[in-house]
């Protein structure tokens, strides 16, 4: 249940963000989350309203954009997305995968007034 | 009027900087650094325990002990010959971080240490999550676990760089396969290292310490 140290630091963050541009209100964080971060989105939900009610940020929209993992095969070149996290391109059958998504774990942006 | 800001900033990047920070420590003193996860029970402390015995002469090692509550593992560790050991009770956290490793290594003196062991709770998902400045982590799987550990705990196995599989004495004893968790393990991760060992019964472990030899030797750049 590591989403509730996870929900804390995204509440920092946005306390930091939101205080140095003048934010009176958060209405909606946006979060992306890579497949291979391991951090369960619904748990997260979950931990986030837990830790944030009877604070300013309770009631705050959760916007999770889920990447998939993706990348490109060192043997073949080609462009691959990894599905089931079995990394073994699915052209060529190499297992050296370059991995460039899907180890997000991000706040992409918030919405306030 | 709502106003939308773009943020693009890393959750952990707290953590990450604490964790860089250590890394660059580490290497300044060419100590090897490996983060040692698993479940519950599938060796850690035992193999550490072995490691200790049989390489104190040659090598310093160091320990870091993480449990969520007690003492022990740390106590075995002693008694076992260690003799920088330090526990980390993280008092209900599932996983150590880069602040608690931070606040552990501004109280050990390192310049004689070749080897820093980082044993995590025992967990195989948030662990994977939280970077400690370490070289490596190394994944712990036992013959009494499924052998389809490896896939449904993908992101450890793929953020590890040497599989240690114990408890070999026990296969046979269960429908464990043991290269079923090699090919399992090798789809999430083509370059994993494997060692296969049993700590009770004292075999495969000269692998395990080659390999060690091999990495302090390579981290001391000799």
């Amino acid at each position: 249940m590591h989403e509730l140290s996870i929900a804390m630091e995204i509440i920092a963050i946005v306390e930091e963000e939101s205080a140095k541009r003048n934010l009176e209100r958060v209405e909606e964080i946006g979060l992306k989350i890579g497949a291979l971060t391991g951090v369960d989105p619904e748990a997260l939900r979950f931990a986030f309203e837990a830790s944030t009610a009877d604070t300013p940020l309770a009631g705050v929209r959760i916007n999770i954009e889920n990447i998939p993992v993706r990348g490109r095969c060192l043997s073949c070149g080609k462009a691959i997305e990894v599905k089931e996290f079995i990394f073994i391109c699915p052209y060529c059958g190499a297992g050296d995968l370059e991995i460039n998504r899907g180890e997000e774990l991000d706040i992409a942006y918030i919405v306030g007034l | 009027m709502n106003k939308r800001i773009t943020v693009e900033k890393k959750v952990l990047s707290e953590n990450d900087r604490l964790a860089a920070e250590i890394r660059r420590k580490l290497s300044e003193k060419r100590i090897l650094a490996l983060n040692l996860v698993s479940s519950p029970g599938s060796g850690k402390t035992s193999l550490l325990e072995k490691t200790l015995k049989a390489l104190n002469s040659e090598l310093n090692m160091a320990l870091i002990a993480g449990d969520v509550q007690t003492e022990n593992d740390a106590d075995r560790l002693k008694k076992a010959g260690g003799k920088i050991v330090r526990p980390i009770v993280t008092g209900g956290a599932c996983h150590l971080d880069a602040k608690m490793i931070t606040g552990v290594l501004e109280e050990l003196d390192l310049d004689e240490v070749d080897i820093l062991f980082i044993e995590n709770v025992g967990n195989l998902v948030c662990p994977s999550s939280y970077d400690l400045g370490e070289d490596m982590k190394v994944v712990l799987i036992s013959t009494t676990e499924g052998d389809d550990k490896p896939l449904k705990y993908p992101s450890m196995f793929r953020r590890s760089s040497v599989l240690v599989i114990n408890k070999t004495d026990l296969l046979g004893l269960s429908d464990f396969d043991i290269e079923q968790v090699k090919n399992n393990a090798r789809m999430i991760n083509a370059d994993l290292i494997v060692i296969e060992l049993s700590c009770l019964k004292e075999t495969g472990l000269e692998t395990w310490y080659e390999w060690l030899r091999e990495r302090t030797a390579a981290k001391k750049g000799r």
